[in-house]
């Protein structure tokens, strides 16, 4: 008995290891923009979606909760740091925190929607939350600029140190720094007894529930810490550009952060880093060849997405079999 | 304010039109069709072409674009959307999405993005008033007739599904489809039919809507969430839900942005959050929380 335990407690653990090529996906990132300096406003950007995309993976994958609004923490973020920076102090750290916890607390209030209902429900009314958003930012035009977007944001130094630069390599290591620190703790969350529960809950509820799992309650945090983490991502993207426009908000950017999971892999982090990193290259590629009709590639890649089975994706040897 | 009750109930039945599809759709398979928009935009566009290239009459396109879209509907039905009613919701949202994506670029690609014009026949552009003062009831000519044809379409509608056989079969593969394919009922079928039926329908919804929704390469982004708020405020287990749903949701949207126009949408979507809250399952259903 005591060594069955034991064995199954090794099992977890080994799960929960690090593996050397996880060190050398961090070293290679952070050596990015020395590597390829010119493109290092490209390394921020997929730095930020990718953790954009890994707070969606905490609910998606983690806790199976269908959600087509996660822009509206990501925006909500945004424009909270912007705003902080520009009418309180420019200090980014300071900025990032408070954005991070205002998004907490509008992913609490924002969660009571998830908890009841079926998929379609839970689809609505995210959906219809980040709308709610998008709608509030553009008539208050007087706090966000409306449709104009908020102009005039200026940064301070990053921890008193280090200025944003124009070729973005400050921005790049300092969001690059940011995602490591929260992937770290969400790496701890999702292999933690409590990571265990969520998944507990996303393949069986009843069971779940039946088991003793406080479903509503583990519901309600980690759609919390899900929508802080996506406001982190959002308040980086704010302050690493210096501009917050009502785009952060918009249907287009929940479904494209969709996408890249998908792409990626849902219950599994590192799925947000590597789809985020395909998604945007492929934009940068696609979109150099045929720059209106990128929605048109974005949905066939979809489309043959589905058809061909997400698992998948990455194994093409299982392509053209039987389907299991 | 006569009026305005008026617009919203026009308003109402035609989104009743375009969404029911969606709504049978849903309720039959469970299948979450985000790309219910561009069945209506096609038929949209169908009509604009119909008029302008071959100068076929108005009240002739609108049977067209209705069969046209059906068998267009009952094509992808039986070819992409098949293997999908087996797959979870995510990949039926993925799926869905791509295609709507799809259909907006490409419209843009072979039209353009402007903005399209419906050239209404003569006979439908008058207004008619009736009363004065706060009871004035101003009548598009347009919004009667859109009135009338929804209506009847509601009644045949509720007819072929409380009276005859195709409807008691429908409504028996909504109920328990495996139960219904043990009792001979070819449930495939039934929904193919329905299917088309049911995009058909939205076909006709956008050729109708054209003039007042508006049609340019984005109309099913835009439309898609009012559409699935009719279907989840509605309710999937019968027509009646969807049709008050609808009817709310027009007069709140017309009266809304009349009355507080600088809340603009923001009314609409507080309200179906608000109501999703209360019944998740929507506000005309049977069915308990599932």
């Amino acid at each position: 008995m005591q060594n069955a335990a034991k064995d199954f407690q090794a099992a977890l653990l080994h799960k929960a290891r690090w593996r050397p090529w996880e060190f050398a996906v961090w070293l290679v990132a952070f050596a990015l923009p020395l590597l390829v300096p010119s493109h290092s406003l490209m390394v921020n950007e997929i730095a930020i979606v990718a953790l954009f995309a890994m707070s969606l993976d905490l609910i998606l994958g983690y806790a199976g909760i269908v959600s087509l609004g996660h822009a509206a923490f990501f925006g909500f973020g945004a424009y909270a740091a912007a705003l902080f920076a520009k009418l309180v102090m420019p200090d980014p750290t300071v900025g990032l925190a408070v954005a991070t916890l205002l998004s907490a607390a509008l992913g609490a209030v924002a969660s009571v929607t998830i908890l009841r209902g079926s998929d379609l429900t839970r689809l609505m009314v995210t959906l219809g939350t980040a709308l709610l958003l998008l709608e509030l930012a553009n008539k208050l035009d007087w706090l966000t600029g409306g449709a104009d977007g908020l102009q005039g944001v200026v940064m301070g130094p990053v921890l008193g140190l280090f200025e944003f630069d124009l070729f973005g390599r400050t921005a790049a290591w300092y969001s690059l720094s940011v995602v490591l620190i929260l992937f770290l703790l969400m790496r701890r969350i999702v292999h933690s007894p409590f990571g265990a529960t969520l998944k507990a809950i996303r393949d069986n509820r009843l069971r779940a529930m039946a088991i003793g799992i406080p479903v509503a309650s583990r519901l309600v945090t980690i759609y919390t810490l899900a929508a802080a983490v996506a406001g982190a991502a959002g308040a980086l993207l704010a302050q690493t550009t210096g501009f917050a426009s009502l785009d952060v908000l918009a249907f287009d950017r929940s479904a494209d952060v969709l996408l890249m999971l998908v792409i990626g892999g849902v219950g599994w982090l590192y799925g947000g880093i590597a789809g985020a990193l395909v998604f945007k290259l492929l934009q940068d590629w696609l979109s150099a060849v045929t720059p209106q009709y990128w929605m048109f590639w974005i949905g066939l890649i979809l489309v043959l997405l589905v058809l061909v089975g997400r698992d998948r994706l990455f194994k093409p040897w299982t392509w053209f079999g039987r389907r299991a | 304010m006569l009026t305005i009750l008026f617009d919203g109930i026009a308003y109402g039945m035609l989104l009743f039109v375009l969404a029911v599809g969606l709504a049978v759709t849903l309720g039959l398979m469970n299948f979450i069709n985000l790309a219910h928009g561009a069945f209506a935009m096609a038929g949209g566009y169908l009509t604009v072409f119909a008029m302008q290239k071959l100068g076929l009459p108005f009240l002739a396109c609108l049977p067209l674009a209705f069969i046209v879209v059906g068998l267009a509907g009952a094509l992808l039905e039986r070819t992409l959307y098949r293997p999908m009613y087996a797959k979870p919701h995510l990949d039926q949202v993925l799926f869905s999405i791509g295609l709507a994506f799809m259909a907006v670029a490409s419209i843009d690609y072979f039209v353009g993005s402007s903005q399209q014009n419906v050239q209404l026949p003569e006979w439908l552009r008058g207004r008619t008033e009736i009363g004065d003062g706060a009871l004035l009831l101003g009548m598009g000519h347009y919004r009667i007739f859109i009135i009338a044809v929804c209506a009847v379409l509601t009644v045949v509608l509720q007819l072929i599904l409380s009276k005859t056989r195709f409807g008691s079969r429908l409504r028996a593969a909504v109920d328990d489809p495996r139960v219904a394919a043990g009792l001979g009922i070819n449930v495939n079928v039934v929904f193919l039919a329905t299917f088309a039926v049911g995009s058909g329908l939205a076909g006709l919804g956008g050729a109708l809507g054209a003039e007042i929704l508006g049609l340019d390469p984005t109309f099913p982004l835009k439309y898609m969430i009012y559409f699935l708020i009719v279907v989840s405020v509605g309710g999937t287990s019968s027509i009646t839900g969807p049709l008050a749903a609808a009817l709310l949701l027009g007069i709140a949207d017309v009266a809304g942005k009349y009355f507080i126009p600088k809340m603009g949408a923001f009314t609409v979507y507080l309200l179906m959050i608000a109501i999703l809250l209360w019944r998740p399952q929507g506000l005309f259903t049977r069915k308990g929380g599932r």
